[in-house]
């Protein structure tokens, strides 16, 4: 009952601080307690852990920076190659820029094009299907099928040597940073169209209207009318989509045959050997970092004003 | 005559299926303690040589079911650290033996209660082939069979009583190659990183294993001798990734795999046509149709073995059922299922049994084959008049030059390893 007592507590001199009637809090409360148990408990576990010593075959309670220590060994000698942490985040930073770019050039188009262009609701649910195809099969079995396509002896070198546009192989088609993004890119699209389209839905027509009978022109209204009414979904499908992109490492691992590096993949690989607390220090790091670009994201915006 | 199929009718036909079914496992002669209720083992493995037909025989012979907990390699380890009590049996490798056993979770297995243990093979027993000394590099498995009791945490050096796994299979790794691709003889685990394959070398991406490659290749190289590859020392484990890095930054990997299906697509598909590969991932090459060898190399082959263990909480009537199954599977049926997927037996006599002359000459005896050599699911392997790779038994694990490990260094080595893979 302790706990009980404790968060209801909470619980209620945040409504009156939010100053919301005890009725909205009392409907918050089992969402509250799923995200107490089993997500807020487990992270500050983690970062306890992240102070941990350990051996091969248990965790060790300590309070020691080891584990951070040796992530940023080496960081500040500038003479030295960058070291791998470094290398492994500007990799992700770059992964993570160039597919949010890709995905909300295109995401926005499509969005707008369901919003827009397509007058009857049933025809925006099926076409709004057709861009879920991606997630119809498995991870593996979606990653593994680029290889007939893109791959050596595959359909795309196949034509680009039938045609003559190229006389070798082109090796860079597959495991390599190019089908990397091409992976996130096809993945992850979804993610920005349903928050822009969501934003698109709820412009007040007449508004458009409005602007077009002042004489704005197509691209005026695009700029001066849309984008800025759509805001709110497009930050929320950039922290969709850059939020899983810092932490992948299944897409990075297969489409980059393994030889390119993730934060993700480190933590794994830490993982399975039971290095548990360093697994933690990585953890809390690019957690904090990923906090850190979504705040900077909603300092543009007020996502709470908006909704 | 057609019968409406009314709930009653649906009723009295099944209560009859499902007595007809009883009784004729009845009949089949249960022992007693079974037929009070169906024991299930949960069996925590890799599970890669597990197929439903051995599940199968098990139900028909013994009456035991298995459940299956499948999981990689090191996930099966931490498992047994985290939650000791989620399994009653593991399948695990020896490597595993100096980072589990210090834990106290597995319990010594008593080698009294094993029929066969005097038909284990002296690969383990003694780390012999034919009486001849096989190498021992790397955590060999008879460095940590043996325990000083039976909740001892510690190995010892002479044979006991009490042993940490029970052994159950093993196997001669080497490079597999497209022959097709390189069309010339390969014959040194330094061809990994000869610049003629460059963009089509792959190496697994697992660092207790990969290590041990990356071992071979260097030796075999020239590039330095190691005392023992299985235990290197920080210097050593520098200068093996130094190469290795160097290697990967010139390109001469197109892709590292960390997947037994990853390895067979990169094979299959032409991507890769020399790597690191694990016998099944040939012989599913093979059974699509595209010629791949797992080619035997002069410096020896790179072995591995495993055993089955019970959680040290195990007693009573759980461990009975345990052992049943153990002794089950060393009575032959398996032994046989498995070497016909190109892995040993840890009990060969029985395994024997099971097996047509013509197979045991063509997978044990290194004979050509009189009659088309056919996998456990019923795929052509090999045809008449082909050899196996490697040969028989006594010149691929009397070929052994180490054994997967786990190091001294092994937290320095996964770091160097992750260094690696981010240069």
């Amino acid at each position: 009952m302790l706990p009980y007592f404790f968060y209801n507590y909470i619980n209620i001199n945040m409504m009156k601080f939010l100053k919301l009637k005890p009725s909205v809090g009392l409907l918050s409360i089992p969402y509250s307690l799923i995200f107490i148990f089993f997500f807020f408990i487990p992270l500050i576990l983690t970062l306890i852990i992240s102070f941990w010593d350990y051996n091969e075959y248990s965790i060790i309670p300590d309070f020691i920076f080891e584990n951070y220590s040796y992530i940023f060994k080496d960081c500040l000698n500038f003479e030295k190659d960058m070291c791998v942490t470094f290398k492994t985040y500007l990799s992700t930073f770059i992964f993570c820029f160039i597919t949010w770019f890709f995905t909300l050039i295109i995401g926005f188009f499509v969005a707008y094009f369901l919003a827009f262009y397509v007058n009857s609701i049933t025809w925006q649910i099926v076409l709004f299907l057709l861009c879920t195809i991606p997630f119809w099969t498995s991870n593996v079995i979606r990653m593994i099928s680029w290889i007939p396509l893109l791959g050596r002896n595959g359909l795309v070198n196949d034509f680009l040597l039938s045609t003559g546009l190229a006389d070798a192989p082109q090796e860079w088609l597959l495991y390599s940073g190019f089908s990397i993004v091409l992976a996130f890119v096809h993945l992850y699209t979804l993610f920005m169209i349903v928050p822009i389209f969501n934003s698109m839905m709820r412009i007040d027509k007449s508004i458009i209207e409005a602007a077009y009978d002042n004489g704005a022109n197509g691209l005026q209204i695009l700029w001066n009318v849309i984008i800025p009414l759509c805001k709110p979904g497009i930050v929320i499908g950039s922290i969709f989509v850059i939020t899983v992109v810092m932490g992948d490492f299944i897409t990075i691992g297969i489409m980059g045959g393994q030889q390119i590096p993730s934060i993700g993949k480190i933590i794994y690989v830490e993982m399975s050997y039971l290095q548990l607390p360093a697994a933690a220090a990585n953890a809390v790091i690019l957690l904090a970092l990923t906090l850190l670009i979504i705040w900077t994201m909603t300092k543009m915006i007020d996502i709470r004003k908006e909704l | 005559m057609k019968k409406s199929l009314t709930r009653r009718n649906m009723l009295k036909t099944s209560t009859a299926a499902i007595g007809a079914v009883a009784g004729a496992g009845l009949l089949k002669g249960f022992p007693a303690i079974h037929a009070a209720d169906a024991p299930v083992i949960r069996y925590l493995g890799t599970a890669v040589n597990m197929g439903d037909a051995v599940q199968k025989r098990l139900f028909d012979d013994t009456g035991i079911k298995v459940k299956f907990i499948v999981k990689t390699t090191d996930e099966v380890v931490k498992t047994i650290f985290t939650q000791p009590n989620s399994f009653d049996i593991v399948d695990s490798e020896y490597f595993s033996m100096p980072k589990l056993v210090p834990s106290g979770n597995l319990l010594g297995m008593d080698t009294k209660r094993i029929k066969e243990w005097d038909n284990v093979t002296s690969a383990f027993t003694k780390g012999e082939v034919a009486g001849k000394k096989i190498g021992d590099q790397g955590t060999a498995p008879k460095k940590v069979m043996y325990l000083k009791g039976a909740k001892s945490k510690e190995f010892a050096s002479e044979p006991t009583q009490y042993v940490t796994l029970i052994p159950t299979v093993y196997n001669a790794d080497t490079l597999g190659i497209r022959p097709d691709l390189i069309k010339r003889p390969i014959s040194s685990w330094a061809e990994l990183l000869n610049p003629e394959f460059k963009g089509k070398a792959s190496i697994l991406n697992i660092p207790s294993i990969g290590i041990m490659d990356a071992a071979m290749v260097v030796e075999a190289m020239g590039e330095y001798k190691y005392p023992d590859k299985g235990n290197m020392t920080k210097k050593e484990i520098d200068l093996t990734m130094k190469i290795f890095t160097e290697a990967k930054k010139a390109g001469q990997f197109r892709a590292f795999w960390s997947d037994f299906n990853e390895s067979v697509n990169l094979m299959a598909s032409g991507e890769v046509v020399i790597q690191s590969m694990w016998s099944p991932a040939i012989t599913a090459v093979r059974t699509k149709g595209i010629p791949c060898v797992y080619q035997p190399l002069k410096e020896g082959y790179r072995a591995w073995a495993a055993g089955f263990g019970l959680p040290s909480t195990t007693k009573g009537r759980q461990a009975d059922i345990c052992y049943e199954f153990i002794n089950w599977y060393l009575s032959g049926w398996v032994g046989a299922y498995l070497n016909r997927q190109g892995y040993y037996s840890a009990v060969i006599p029985t395994a024997k049994k099971y097996m047509e002359a013509y197979e045991w000459d063509y997978w044990m005896m290194g004979k050509p084959a009189t009659a088309d050599i056919m996998s456990p699911e019923g795929k052509k392997l090999a045809s008449k008049g082909e050899v196996r790779d490697g040969g028989s038994y006594e010149a691929r694990m009397g070929g052994v030059a180490c054994w997967n490990a786990t190091m001294d260094e092994n937290k320095y080595m996964v770091r160097k390893w992750n260094e690696m893979i981010a240069s």
